[in-house]
């Protein structure tokens, strides 16, 4: 079977935004860029837990709305100067259905 | 006897087909060549040239009857297909059957038409064929409205505009075409297309089409009408699957074929735009030729396999250059090179991935387009040319984009000191008279010897006519752009922009989308420059903003009603009450502004909570804006034995006036009714210290990081009057300052004299900063939960989905 699960519609997530997923394992932040990429992290920053769904989106980047840190949707690396790593996500847009895969997740859990 | 092949649908793909047929194969087949359309084939790419009167409908036919009649091809032309009978093999149209050993469905797509009332009557056309293209052709000095701003529609309106219509092109989404083209490239587009009369209504929803007997105007969402003697609906197209699915075969949104061209039945094939290869749908012609090839080898009993290569998207209207290939979509580990020169209108964006070039997007000037598209193709490293690539194959010393581009393309008259209105005309002649310093040409224009925040641009002026450098510039506002928060200001007024994607094209940013310091700067001066016209935009604010909430450090939010002046009523504190009771808020806390806050309040809460505290009458504190926070007040002479003024009353006067108000950063006020100032409004940004003969106001103070003491700005016996000066002062704070820059920081830079002279010394100039607040407050005096605890709203403040439960399966 697919590891993929059908979460919701494209146009649910607002571009340069996020939507929130919960999952057994914590949440998951899907993020939508501007030309409709879409990008599954973990909603919480390495920093102080802030929940990165609520950043500002720009480009392939969000910064984190409790204090300024910023991460790379493709590895989910913070930017120098600041050092943390965010677990990524497998995801895809299907037919305007958005797919995740949080089997990394669960597996961790 | 030979076999029959039976072939429905007489369009691109299909003609394509039957030349390969005969080529390879002549002979092989006899043919039985079904349309619904009255015509053989004909170029439906060029229907756009024949719509504008650039060719004739007779250039454009690319088989005509003898062409069929020396390929015995029988034409059934003008019949439709109505049904397939897969046992007996035979297809029905309305005058008999005919029967087939190989058929192949080529039936195209049907265009999509939205469900909105009016849809059906006469003037309402689609883009699809002949038939619409004459009607669209006959709208000389007529109304036409065009429903979709993508590929179709915009040749569409184009070509009515070039025929003498009046016409409007709305589209829901925020920007043009955004399919092919990111934001930057969209506002060229506009404005390329607005420049020959057509207007552009973004984020447009059509309500209904409006009319009697004959279609008479278009009615959107938000109320606005546009009159519409024609209606072109060219919101995209989907496959035409209905004969397939009425004989079963495979479908999903398109018919199901395999590599070879094959459906679920293996006499039945099916071709070009009506088919599903992969999961892959299809709207260009490019790869549906290679599909024509591929079902001519197949047919003729050789191998062949359909394997799609990425397709290139050029708009079809003369003088508006784009180009947009490959995948913008969906893979992490992507990068982008941008330039911009926005002198010439040029934008250039690709897309990387591994050191390939997975996208291309675009304006202006796409002569290199066909060379990244081989590059892309190919698959070839570019890493070795990174650093120029984007400059194009005949340029590998590539010079940097021209960070003066903005300046030097404004015209003489743009003002550039807008204290003492000298334009940038006047600096020029005054530097051609020989003034080389900034000293000098102060002295002898007056520019930038107010308020000083013109310097930069005044400077660049000079530079431009120099052609030196620029001394001191000051730095430019984040690293996406070297223009300063004054210049930036100064030129969305100038040039007149009115978004952040062209503000970020005509200003030449460095980078797609901005960043977290830009984004919201340039929402906040674009907003207050045009509170008519710019839309605010959520993604562009902070978190607080966004939400209308204060985040807290675990993820939930906190809540603050306002209290006009911090005063209450029973009835408030009962709805309050409730709320915190009705949510399970874990703390409720008195504020250091007079208020409640409700803390610890759930994400998906929220709307909830506002609709109850809405329906009690309260609307949000702001307690998260840079905008007007709170006006503390102290109980004043109706209450105090020693108050001299109604310091409550003026005080919720202020806060009715002002709530709502976005401002450079948080804009807080005391009203305090005696010096003894209980109220502590001389550390507010604007205070209000009532003595027996008047009103004492005073600015710039603060209590926060640093503790500032008010400076007095003026005195007046009239409480009207000091309203009026409170108003000017903010909105001149509003128009002038720094983004994030309180009112005593902006006052250090502006100075206080400055101040004076605009809002104490000159009662006209006072006026009118009043009426541009007012005309902003039309706008943003308005609560935001009005709109976002709406049944539609809702549920986006929930999580997506919740897989909690999958995960315990
Ligand atoms: C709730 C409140 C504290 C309280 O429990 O009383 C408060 C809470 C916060 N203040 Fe404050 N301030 C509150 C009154 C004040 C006051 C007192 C006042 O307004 O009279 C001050 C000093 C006066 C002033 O602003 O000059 C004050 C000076 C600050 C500052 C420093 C500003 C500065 O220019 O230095 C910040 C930081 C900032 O804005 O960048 C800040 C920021 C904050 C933030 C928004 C921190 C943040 O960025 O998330 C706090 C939000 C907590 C929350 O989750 O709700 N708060 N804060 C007060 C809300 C007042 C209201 O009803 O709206
Ligand atoms: C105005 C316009 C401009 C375009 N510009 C471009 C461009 O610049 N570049 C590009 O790549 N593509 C462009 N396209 C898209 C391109 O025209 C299509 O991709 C292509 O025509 C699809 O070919 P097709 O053979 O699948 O379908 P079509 O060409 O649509 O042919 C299908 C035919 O089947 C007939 N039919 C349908 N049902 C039945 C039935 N039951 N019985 C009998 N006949 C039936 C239809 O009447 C039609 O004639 C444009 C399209 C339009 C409308
Ligand atoms: S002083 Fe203000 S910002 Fe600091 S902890 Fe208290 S509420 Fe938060
Ligand atoms: S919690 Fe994300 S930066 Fe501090």
């Amino acid at each position: 079977m697919s590891p993929f699960i059908d979460i919701g519609s494209l146009d649910d997530i607002p571009r340069q935004g996020a939507r929130v997923v919960k999952t057994a394992g914590g949440c998951v932040a899907v993020f939508r860029t501007l030309d409709d990429r879409v990008f599954a992290l973990d909603d919480r920053c390495p920093h102080k837990g802030g929940p990165l769904s609520e950043g500002i989106v720009h480009g392939t980047a969000v910064t984190c709305p409790l204090h300024n840190w910023v991460f790379d949707l493709n590895t989910g690396t913070a930017q120098a100067p600041d050092t943390g790593q965010l677990q990524t996500y497998p995801v895809h847009v299907n037919a305007g259905r958005v797919m995740l895969d949080t089997s990394r997740h669960q597996n961790a859990a | 006897m030979k076999k029959k092949l039976v072939i429905i649908g007489a369009g691109m793909a299909s003609g394509r087909l039957l030349e390969q047929v005969f080529e390879a194969g002549p002979g092989a087949w006899d043919v039985t060549l079904f349309n619904a359309e009255p015509r053989g084939n004909y170029n439906r790419l060029m229907l756009s040239p024949v719509l504008s009167g650039e060719k004739r409908y007779e250039e454009i036919v690319t088989h005509d009857d003898a062409w069929y009649a020396a390929h015995n091809v029988d034409c059934r032309f003008g019949e439709p297909v109505v049904r397939i009978d897969r046992a007996n093999r035979v297809v029905y149209s309305g005058s008999g059957g005919a029967p087939y050993d190989a058929l192949v469905i080529a039936t195209g797509s049907a265009p999509f038409v939205i469900p909105v009332p009016g849809r059906d009557l006469p003037g309402v056309v689609a883009y699809r064929d002949l038939e619409d293209t004459r009607a669209m052709m006959d709208t000389a000095g007529k109304d036409a409205v065009v429903i979709g701003g993508g590929l179709l529609g915009l040749e569409a309106a184009a070509g009515m505009a070039a025929r003498g219509a009046r016409v409007t092109v709305i589209h829901l989404m925020g920007h043009l075409m955004e399919r092919q083209l990111d934001p930057a490239a969209g506002y060229l587009l506009q404005k390329d297309l607005e420049k020959r009369g057509i207007t552009v209504h973004c984020k447009g929803a059509t309500k209904a089409i409006l009319g009697t007997t004959q279609a008479e105007a278009v009615l959107l969402e938000d109320g606005t009408v546009y009159p519409a003697d024609l209606v072109c609906m060219a919101v995209g197209i989907r496959p035409e699957t209905r004969l397939a699915v009425d004989a079963h075969l495979e479908v999903e949104r398109g018919i199901v074929v395999d590599d070879a061209l094959r459906t679920s039945d293996p006499h039945i094939f099916a071709l070009g735009e009506c088919v599903e290869h992969r999961g892959q749908l299809f709207g260009l012609v490019a790869p549906l030729y290679d599909q024509a090839k591929v079902l001519a080898k197949t047919l003729l009993d050789q191998e062949a396999v359909f394997a799609p290569v990425q397709t290139a998207t050029k708009l079809k209207v003369t003088g508006c250059d784009l180009y947009s290939a490959g995948d913008f979509a969906d893979a992490p580990g992507r990068e982008d090179i941008v330039f911009r020169d926005p002198g010439r209108g040029i934008y250039k964006r690709l897309v990387l991935e591994n050191d390939r070039i997975t996208g291309v997007v675009m304006y202006g000037d796409t002569a290199d387009g066909a060379w990244f598209y081989g590059l892309m193709k190919d698959g070839t490293d570019i890493g070795p040319m990174r650093e120029t690539l984007i400059f194009g194959p005949a340029f590998q010393g590539g010079a940097a984009p021209d960070p003066m581009a903005a300046v030097a393309a404004l015209p003489p008259e743009a003002e550039i000191c807008g204290c003492n209105g000298v334009s940038k005309g006047t600096i020029l002649e005054a530097v051609a008279g020989g003034a080389c310093t900034l000293d000098q040409v102060r002295a002898c224009t007056k520019a930038s010897g107010s308020c000083g925040t013109c310097t930069g641009l005044v400077q660049q002026v000079m530079a431009l006519a120099l052609g030196g450098a620029v001394a001191d510039a000051p730095a430019g506002m984040c690293k996406c752009t070297d223009h300063s928060h004054e210049d930036v200001r100064r030129l969305i007024r100038s040039l007149g922009l009115k978004s952040i994607p062209a503000v970020m094209q005509e200003l030449g940013w460095t980078s797609v989308g901005g960043c977290h310091s830009c984004r919201p700067a340039l929402n906040f001066y674009l907003l207050a420059e045009w509170p008519l016209e710019y839309q605010d935009d959520r993604q562009s604010r902070f978190v607080n903003e966004r939400n209308h909430a204060n985040i807290q450090k675990d993820g939930t939010y906190s809540v603050v009603p306002r209290m006009w002046g911090g005063v209450t009523t029973p009835a408030e504190l009962r709805a309050i009450a409730d709320a915190a009771e009705k949510y399970g808020v874990p703390m409720v806390k008195v504020t250091g502004g007079q208020r409640i806050d409700l803390l610890g309040v759930r994400k998906e809460d929220l709307p909830h909570m506002w609709a109850d505290l809405n329906a009690a009458g309260m609307v949000s504190g702001a307690a998260y804006s840079k905008g007007l926070r709170t006006v503390k007040t102290c109980v004043g002479k109706e209450f105090c034995r020693v108050g001299t003024q109604d310091s409550t009353g003026l005080g919720i006067k202020l806060e009715k006036r002002m709530w709502g108000s976005w401002t450079p950063h948080k804009l807080k006020l005391g009203v305090s009714g005696c010096p003894r100032n209980c109220a502590e409004a001389t550390c507010k940004d604007i205070g209000v210290v009532c003595v027996d003969s008047g009103y004492s106001i005073v600015i710039g103070g603060a209590a926060g990081m640093e503790v500032k003491e008010t400076v007095p700005l003026a005195s007046t016996p009239s409480e009207d009057e000091a309203i009026a000066i409170i108003l000017a002062v903010t909105q001149l704070y509003r128009e002038n300052a720094r983004y994030l820059d309180r009112v005593w920081k902006w006052m250090g830079r502006v100075g206080l004299d400055w101040i004076k002279a605009q809002v104490v010394d000159d009662p006209d100039n006072r006026r009118a900063l009043v009426e541009r607040f007012e005309t902003s407050q039309s706008v943003y005096r308005r609560d935001p939960w009005a709109d976002l605890s709406t049944p539609a709203e809702t549920p986006r403040w929930a999580p997506l989905a919740d897989l909690t439960l999958e995960a315990a399966e």
